[in-house]
Formats: C-alpha cells, sequence, structure tokens
C-alpha cells in the first residue's frame, strides 16, 4: 500500500528536549505502522498557540499562521498540513477558514507574507492527526496492527477543549465526544464510561499566570479519573498532558491529596499495543510513570 | 492616559459599541447578544469574571468604555472554546473577548500587572524572537517578571517540577543559550511587522 503524504507541522512542544518530546517520539512508531508518511514543514514557525492574541491581536497572529500554510503549499504541493498538537491545528485551520471568508484579510496576509519572500493561495487544508486516523486510516486499520493488546488496562479518556472545540472531529458532538474511548477500545483497554471530565478544561495557558484557579480543575479532571477506576489518563492534548500531570504534586503539596495518576497521550497507547517497546513510546517522558503500560510494552 | 486612547475617546465620543465594532476583533457580532447567559454558565472560570461575557456585551451597548476595558474578566478566558460551542447566536466570544483584552492592551487600560497579560506579552516576544518558543526562557521571564527576588523564589518553589522535566528530557536547560529557531528570522521580524503596521493603520492605532 502506497504511503498517505502530509505536510507535517510539529509545533513548538514536540521538538527535541521540549515539554512534550515524547508524543513525537511515539507519534513516530505509530505512523509507521500505519504506513504514514510526514514531511515536516520547512521552517516552519510558532503558531502564537491560545495565548498569542494578548499582544499579537489578529493580523499577525493570522500571519504566522499563513507562513506556515504558504510554506507547504509552495513546498509540499496537494498535501493536507495534519499537526499532533491541538493548539497549532486550530490557530492553523482558523486562519485557513478566516481567510478564505474575508478577502480583504488574505489580501492584508499576502501583503505582509510578501516581507518574507512569500504568497499564500489558501488551498491548504490544516488537519489534526486524530482527525487524520479517523477519517484516512479508519478504525479497521488502526486495529491491524494491534500485537499486544492493552488488555486490562482502565483507561480515563480526556479529550480536553481544543480537539474538541471550535472544531472538533466530524460527526462528533462537543459535550461528550466518543472518538478517544473508542481508541482506547481499538488498543484492547476498557475507557471508562463515568468518567465526568472528558471535556474540562485543564486552565491551558493560564496554568502560568492564574495557578489556584487553574489547579482547581485538574484536581477534578485527576479526581474524576480516580472516581471512574482508571489507572491512567490519555489525552489527544500536548498542554493537557502537561498541565494535568505536572501540577499533580503541587496539588498534594497544598491539599494533602496523594494523586498520582499517570497521563499519557493516545499515541503512547498506540505504539505499545504495536508492539513498541516503553522507549519507543517515550515512557521515559513520564513525571509520574505509567507502570502498567510499562509492564505490557515489556511482556 | 496614552495619546492612543485620547485620540480614541475623541473620534468615538460616547459610541463605545461603534469603536467596539470598528476596533474589536470580531466586535460586529456583540450587538447580535440576546443576552440568554449560556456563555457565562458555561465559562470553567466563570466566578472569576468580575463581569461574565453575557455582561460584557451589555456593558460595551451601555457605553461602560472604562469599566469594559479596565476589567480583568476578560484576561480570565482559558480559550477553551465551550461558549463559542454553545452560543445559541453563534457569536465568536472567545475571539471577541481575546480582541477587547488586546485592544485594551494596546490602549495600555488593561490593568497594570494583570498575570495573563503579562505572560501574553512574554510569549508574543519570545516567539516571535526566533520564530518558535524556547520553553525554557520563557518560564524564566515569567518566574522573574516581578522582580528578581521574586523571580527567584518562584524559581525555588518550581525547582522539583523544572528537575523532574529535565530527568525526563522534556526541559533542556542548553536552551538557554540558543534553543530551537527559525533559518528565516529577518524574513519572519518583517513580515510580522509588517502586518503589525496594516493592522494598527486599520484599526486607527498608527
Amino acid at each position: 500500500m502506497a504511503k498517505k503524504q502530509y505536510a507535517f507541522y510539529p509545533g513548538c512542544s514536540s521538538q527535541k528536549g521540549a515539554s512534550a518530546a515524547n508524543f513525537l517520539t511515539s507519534m513516530n512508531v505509530m505512523t509507521e505502522k500505519l504506513d504514514i508518511q510526514l514531511n515536516e514543514i520547512p521552517d516552519w514557525n510558532c503558531c502564537g498557540a491560545s495565548i498569542g492574541y494578548g499582544e499579537g491581536g489578529e493580523l499577525p497572529r493570522l500571519v504566522i499562521n499563513a507562513r506556515n500554510l504558504a510554506i507547504a503549499e509552495k513546498e509540499l504541493p496537494g498535501q493536507d498540513m495534519v499537526s499532533g498538537c491541538p493548539a497549532c491545528w486550530l490557530a492553523t485551520r482558523e486562519t485557513h477558514e478566516r481567510l478564505a471568508e474575508h478577502s480583504s484579510l488574505l489580501a492584508e496576509t499576502n501583503e505582509a507574507l510578501k516581507e518574507a519572500g512569500l504568497n499564500l493561495n489558501n488551498t491548504v487544508r490544516a488537519r489534526h492527526m486524530t482527525e487524520v486516523l479517523i477519517e484516512d486510516i479508519g478504525w479497521d486499520a488502526m486495529k491491524a496492527p494491534v500485537v499486544k493488546p492493552l488488555d486490562g488496562l482502565k483507561i480515563a479518556g480526556y479529550v480536553g477543549c481544543q480537539t474538541n472545540r471550535p472544531f472538533g472531529i466530524a460527526g462528533e458532538s462537543f459535550e461528550n465526544p466518543k472518538y478517544l474511548d473508542k481508541m482506547i477500545e481499538t488498543v484492547g483497554a476498557e475507557p471508562m464510561a463515568k468518567y465526568e471530565q472528558k471535556v474540562t478544561c485543564c486552565g491551558g495557558a493560564l496554568a502560568f499566570s492564574e495557578p489556584e484557579k487553574s489547579q482547581k480543575q485538574i484536581r477534578d479532571i485527576v479526581e474524576s479519573a480516580y472516581d471512574s477506576g482508571a489507572d491512567m489518563i490519555v489525552t489527544p492534548c500536548q498542554l493537557c498532558q502537561a498541565n494535568v500531570e505536572i501540577y499533580q504534586s503541587e496539588i498534594n503539596k497544598k491539599h494533602g491529596t496523594k494523586f498520582k495518576m499517570p497521563v499519557v497521550y493516545y499515541t503512547q497507547l498506540m505504539s505499545i499495543a504495536y508492539g513498541g517497546s516503553a522507549a519507543d513510546a517515550g515512557l521515559n517522558g513520564q513525571l509520574i510513570k505509567a507502570d502498567k503500560l510499562e509492564k505490557i510494552a515489556g511482556k | 492616559m496614552s495619546d492612543l486612547n485620547t485620540q480614541a475617546v475623541a473620534r468615538y465620543k460616547n459610541n463605545f459599541l461603534k469603536e467596539v465594532e470598528e476596533r474589536v476583533e470580531d466586535g460586529h457580532w456583540v450587538k447580535m447578544c440576546m443576552q440568554c447567559g449560556v456563555c457565562a454558565g458555561s465559562c470553567p472560570l466563570g466566578p472569576a469574571w468580575q463581569h461574565s461575557p453575557q455582561k460584557i456585551f451589555m456593558m460595551i451597548r451601555a457605553g461602560k468604555r472604562e469599566e469594559v476595558l479596565g476589567s480583568d474578566s476578560m484576561w480570565m478566558c482559558t480559550s477553551c472554546y465551550n461558549c463559542i460551542v454553545r452560543c445559541p447566536r453563534k457569536l465568536p466570544i472567545t475571539h471577541i473577548m481575546h480582541g477587547l483584552a488586546n485592544y485594551a492592551h494596546r490602549l495600555d487600560l488593561a490593568p497594570k500587572g494583570q498575570p495573563t497579560r503579562e505572560i501574553a506579552r512574554l510569549f508574543w516576544d519570545n516567539l516571535v524572537k526566533t520564530g518558535r518558543v524556547n520553553e525554557l526562557k520563557f518560564s524564566l521571564a515569567m518566574y522573574f517578571k516581578d522582580g528578581f527576588a521574586q523571580g527567584i523564589k518562584n524559581a525555588m518553589a518550581m525547582q522539583g517540577i523544572g528537575l523532574g522535566l529535565m530527568k525526563a528530557k522534556r526541559l533542556n536547560p542548553m536552551e538557554i543559550v540558543g534553543g530551537h529557531k527559525c533559518k528565516d528570522i529577518p524574513g519572519i521580524h518583517k513580515m510580522v511587522a509588517k502586518a503589525r503596521e496594516i493592522e494598527d493603520r486599520r484599526r486607527g492605532l498608527a
């Protein structure tokens, strides 16, 4: 089968030595097994994330995203852009849609892009990796490479915000999306049907600026995972992963809780189920060790 | 009061709604709000908002310019997009809140030292500098935003987490001397400056 090709936008957090470096490690194993070829967009830049608006306003924010789209359009023609990071995806897709809707904004964007020797016709579709898996690869093909089903693993599927809103995955509801639970089932684990905080906000960038308020969100997200009987939380989002894992120790210090709930990416589940080692799945990147997953990897 | 603000007051007199419609991202949607309150009830940080989006919309229509632009409410937005997907009139509420925050920041009416305002500025400066975010420098800039002594205190409080991340190879101490960056940094700088120039001209902030 010919490999499916995509213009790949890794995003800042997935780079070597960055906060979601282990996401990329595990995604590479997954895409290899699924015959997906990711062609990195040359010299891509940051999307501005969800906090870029404060100083960046509207047009500069659209323009930095348009730069990535313009490079992809020129260097990797005919390929959809795919990102593993919800913030990168959201910012790029929003840019694509806004520029398609307002020709005056596209004209202004191109005036700015000219300064970097670029031009955008706005033909590139921006997609999220989970979209690609569901729509282009399909559930059967996702299941086919499973050699180590994650038997007995109980998992709380935490979708979070930006993979789910405002765009989300076609055909899924904003209030109760089912695809992550279905992915958990596909790799042989058990999704916790009673997990209540599936689409709760982790605080996003406000984890830095409003720690108390964000940690209240994180506390709910983790507590509900325990209440549902889960062994671990799985998420498609880099910022959700970081916030929900990193701040558990802070919450324990402040509130006397004993949280120690591993938080992993869906790509890590797939890497292990597809026969990858703990290192292939980037499990050495966990602050809270995902022991039960490591055990399956070691079988 | 900043010059930009004086000019804005002179230009729009008591018509704050018109000012928002012309100068704030997606501001032309404000008049579509029917005051149902779903946004207020959907916000994860709802209790932290002095004025919910619903109230902000009514205050704009009532001409409460200083109260709106000086409010720290918009800075409580986590960009979760709950309000957008639930709004029965499909107002792009998240974007309007971002737009108001940015406009208030540009006029220097936003609360001084508001922590999200500060980190938003640090984050943008960080990413524009090299085209990519340097997580280590961003973290340090955040810790030290309130001065050196407070910075040491913040860094000490977070050192366990920092060391954990380094051990997990998710924070690279070498980022302090360089780190990931784009090749065409000059092009990015010119492009961003041009975008800002165009937008400022269009919004009357030039």
